[in-house]
């Protein structure tokens, strides 16, 4: 089907959907967490009628504003991206995947477009009521497009609800509400919107902390920190348990990930979680070395977390890559052969279906049926293709959940300070929530490198390796349409942080 | 009762579908019309602020439903979106990146210490509004003069020039037909200024600069008018569903499927008639009548283009790689789906209507600018 996959196209491509995501979700987190806090702080004020709250909503709106405008700006790509550098995929997959993301236009996108503009002029043209209903739509929106592009995302990784048509090359969905409800798909948007409610809060806390370290806006500041930390407790709750439950479905749908995420090469019985640990760059799947250089094990960890058993099997990249009998798992080249045999089957089929050779294509597809739930693996040239980058998916991984883990004692601590009224002379805990709000950036980033990075070669698991689902472009021009990007957003970028800067330098009211 | 359509009606349901909402945006380019009159029309400060926050309100809605008209294309003909984006590379990459410098320049360009000054992000409002629109507009103009593109038996896209896409533009129908999407554009902005802002001196610019952007406008829609009535054309046998160049195609069409001559008619009519009251009667509705006449002109366009056994983007290159709504689109299950998700838009547009209403219930004058700190 591809004869020459020219790989550096293919990684050129990579980057810059990476590049593009990741600028992206720079934006994102805090368009989803802020606009649940303005509506809170908006609420506040209509019903308390308080002139402060007021002042102190404008103020994050304006702040949000900077953040929204720029976040579209970065997210239209990302829809086309799909199209100009993967047309393959969106013709293989464009009969699943094209239908969630019709369906947050429809149903997300004017939501928030519509009543963001009543949100941000409306202060002196509607009435108070419909107002504040404005902002909580402008919230609900932001959510929901989040959850229509998770369930797409959602899909490439479990892929299912769906069958390969031979007749038109391509995969057709069968099943709707499977793919909406996809257990991968509700993970992956309570983890998603939970966290991002969490880096939000840890934003205006932070931004709080800095006018508390300046002695300005003293009022403000706390009533902003007693709002955000509260949501900030409440979705780490929220992102521990959502958290729990996306790792347990890595586990069983994309075990590799799993492994790589946890740098476990040979699979176990009661498998002990790295808690930290240094990655042995030269290991290669199936030699003797070790996969650490350093590292700290809590034992029995990693059972618990995938199958809820401590002592459970867990498999490692060595038991996906080469089979292991004894716990049923077929191997990697098996799955390649059955792959080839399933792309062969196919080709010979279409060819007789040219022809109208009946008798043929019927053979060909009963046999193509036999092996076409591996035809993925078909276009990969060596078992050891399926690992994905290991360091990465696990300092990411282990980024992730260590700051994870910081932020809610951070919120919990910013809590009992503002309770007993001696937040002001923490210092250190003040610097410690400023310090916090990039972290807040790097944990959220990082997450999106494990599920991303994590399931390489796939662009959806099992069924199409990234190198079949790019355009059919040459090297120079997504080489060229890269540095345009990068170029771009960057400058976007720092003219975003300079106008962001000077507005809380000067505070609500020289807005 | 969505359940029993047969594959046939629901793929011409969503053409009709993707053309609203291709034809919305045709109008909704009131937005980027007006951002080009920024630097030629408004004069001063005071200006200049009154046409940006009266277009500062609507832009995301154009902006929205350009993505929709992407997402809709991509559920509803994935092999079009498949063939064309990955196809036409550069032109849609520089269609995007004319969006991307909008949507950040509406609230950067008056922000304190914003990096690149009032003036670029100005530029930036101009060229998302006459680069952006033209080569939508030559984009388009692909569905009557065709790509060159080759589809192989997995349906993988090679595109046959190594402009991708840009060649498009060099085409004179193409570029007439742009040319007359960014002059249409201009005069509903103006239209739109006259509608929304309270100032006398520039609703009277704003009057004289809806004729004449009409009057320019006119020489290419003529053109493109007369070029489809004689051009040969792309069509599908529907016996065999072979492609061949038919002469006199989308004169047959017009005939062949009246309502399309119907809208064209009727939309262009409008579009006068709308200029014709805000410049001759000095009326302020005549947006809504040249709105109204837009959207009818643009089905008109798209009907023209995909109606009748006619492929909506036909392959130069090869013609039996030309894509019809009936080899693009999404399996028979999908598109049912997507129907019953349609059926949320009318309930969108009702309350995107009502929340218009609602705020433009006033005109904007410059009393309101200043006194609003978040003026953009």
């Amino acid at each position: 089907m591809i004869e020459h996959v020219d790989l550096s196209q293919v990684n050129w491509a990579r980057a810059q959907f990476a590049l593009t995501a990741m600028y992206h979700w720079i934006f994102v987190p805090l368009t989803l967490g802020l606009s649940v806090l303005l509506a809170f702080f908006h609420s506040i004020y209509v019903k308390t009628g308080n002139e402060e709250w007021k002042r102190l909503t404008k103020f994050w709106m304006t702040l949000f504003a900077i953040n929204f405008a720029i976040g579209i700006a970065t997210g239209i790509i990302l829809e086309f991206q799909f199209g100009t550098n993967w047309s393959n995929y969106s013709w293989m997959v464009g009969d699943i995947f094209g239908a969630p993301l019709a369906a947050e236009g429809i149903f997300a996108f004017f939501l928030e477009a519509t009543f963001f503009a009543v949100m941000f002029f409306g202060w002196n043209r509607v009435s108070k009521g419909f107002h504040l209903f404005s902002t909580w739509m402008v919230a609900i929106g932001s959510n929901l497009s989040a959850l229509w592009i998770l369930v797409a995302n959602g899909w490439m990784q479990y892929p299912i609800g769906m069958q390969f048509n031979p007749d038109s090359a391509r995969f057709e969905m069968q099943n709707f509400w499977e793919i909406l409800f996809s257990p991968v798909a509700i993970s992956k948007f309570t983890h998603a919107t939970s966290s991002s409610f969490q880096m939000a809060s840890l934003f205006v806390v932070g931004i709080s902390s800095w006018y508390l370290l300046k002695g300005r806006h003293q009022l403000m500041a706390k009533r902003s920190i007693v709002v955000a930390s509260v949501l900030g407790i409440l979705a780490s709750g929220y992102v521990a348990f959502t958290g729990d439950e996306a790792a347990y479905s890595v586990a069983n749908k994309q075990p590799m990930k799993l492994a790589a995420m946890e740098g476990l090469y040979d699979g176990e019985k009661g498998a002990s979680i790295a808690a930290m640990g240094i990655v042995n760059n030269a290991k290669e799947p199936g030699d003797k070395q070790d996969a650490f250089l350093f590292d700290v094990k809590i034992p029995g960890l990693l059972s618990l977390l995938a199958n809820r058993e401590f002592g459970s099997f867990v498999p490692g990249i060595n038991d996906l890559v080469f089979g292991n009998k004894e716990q049923g798992i077929v191997g990697a080249d098996e799955r390649i052969a059955k792959g080839k045999m399933a792309i062969e089957h196919l080709t010979v089929y279409k060819e007789a279906q040219k022809h109208g050779y009946a008798v043929q294509a019927e053979q060909a597809l009963n046999e193509f049926n036999k092996y076409k739930d591996d035809i993925g693996y078909g276009y990969l040239n060596k078992p050891a293709d399926i690992v994905p980058p290991v360091a990465t998916t696990f300092y990411a991984f282990h980024i992730m959940v260590i700051l994870g883990t910081i932020f809610p004692l951070v919120f919990l601590l910013f809590l009992i300070f503002i309770k007993k009224g001696t937040l002001h002379s923490h210092r250190w805990l003040l610097n410690l929530g400023l310090a916090c709000l990039p972290l807040g950036y790097i944990a959220t980033e990082a997450g999106w490198v494990v599920a991303e990075v994590g399931r390489q070669p796939w662009a959806i698991q099992g069924l199409l390796p990234v190198s079949v689902a790019n355009t059919n472009l040459t090297t120079g021009t997504v080489q060229t349409s890269f540095f345009m990007f990068f170029a771009l957003f960057t400058v976007l970028l720092i003219a975003e942080i300079k106008i962001m800067l000077t507005q809380i330098k000067n505070g609500p009211e020289e807005n | 009762m969505i359940g029993q359509l047969d594959l046939s009606t629901l793929q011409h349901i969503w053409w009709i579908i993707t053309s609203l909402v291709g034809s919305l945006f045709l109008f909704l380019t009131f937005v980027q019309g007006g951002q080009t009159l920024l630097l030629t029309l408004a004069k001063g400060d005071d200006e200049k602020s009154l046409v940006v926050n009266s277009l500062g309100t609507k832009w995301e809605i154009t902006f929205t439903t350009l993505v929709l008209f992407g997402g809709a294309l991509f559920a509803a003909f994935p092999k079009f979106y498949a063939t064309s984006f990955g196809g036409a590379y550069w032109v849609w990459m520089l269609i995007l990146f004319t969006f991307i410098i909008q949507a950040v320049s509406y609230e950067f360009r008056k922000k304190p210490n914003n990096f690149l000054g009032t003036t670029v992000y100005d530029v930036f409002l101009f060229i998302n509004g006459s680069v952006g629109i033209l080569l939508i507009g030559t984009a388009i103009g692909t569905f009557f003069t065709g790509s060159a593109f080759v589809l192989n038996e997995f349906n993988q896209v090679t595109w046959q020039t190594p402009l991708r896409g840009l060649e498009a533009a060099f085409n004179f129908f193409n570029l007439s037909m742009g040319l007359f999407f960014v002059f249409l554009a201009r005069t509903l902005g103006a239209m739109y200024f006259v509608n929304n802002i309270d100032h006398d001196r520039l609703t009277e610019k704003s009057r004289r600069s809806a004729w004449v952007n009409f009057l320019v406008s006119l020489p290419f829609l003529l053109y493109v008018l007369i070029s489809l009535l004689v051009m040969k054309g792309f069509a599908i046998n529907p016996e065999t569903g072979e492609v061949f160049m038919q002469k006199g195609k989308y004169l047959m069409n017009l005939f062949g499927c009246p309502v399309t001559l119907i809208l064209l008619l009727i939309g262009l009519i409008l579009v006068i008639y709308g200029v014709a009251v805000t410049y001759v009667q000095r009326k302020d509705h005549g947006i809504w009548f040249s709105g109204v006449g837009t959207v009818f002109t643009g089905l008109a366009i798209f009907f023209l283009a995909a109606f009748n056994n006619t492929p909506f983007y036909p392959s130069t290159a090869d013609l039996q790689s030309s894509l019809s709504i009936a080899n693009a689109s999404s399996s028979h299950y999908t598109l049912t789906a997507m129907t019953y998700i349609a059926l949320a838009i009318p309930f969108v547009l009702g309350y995107i209507v009502y929340v218009w209403k609602l705020m433009n219930i006033k005109k904007l004058s410059l009393a309101d600018v200043t006194s609003d700190d978040k003026a953009y």
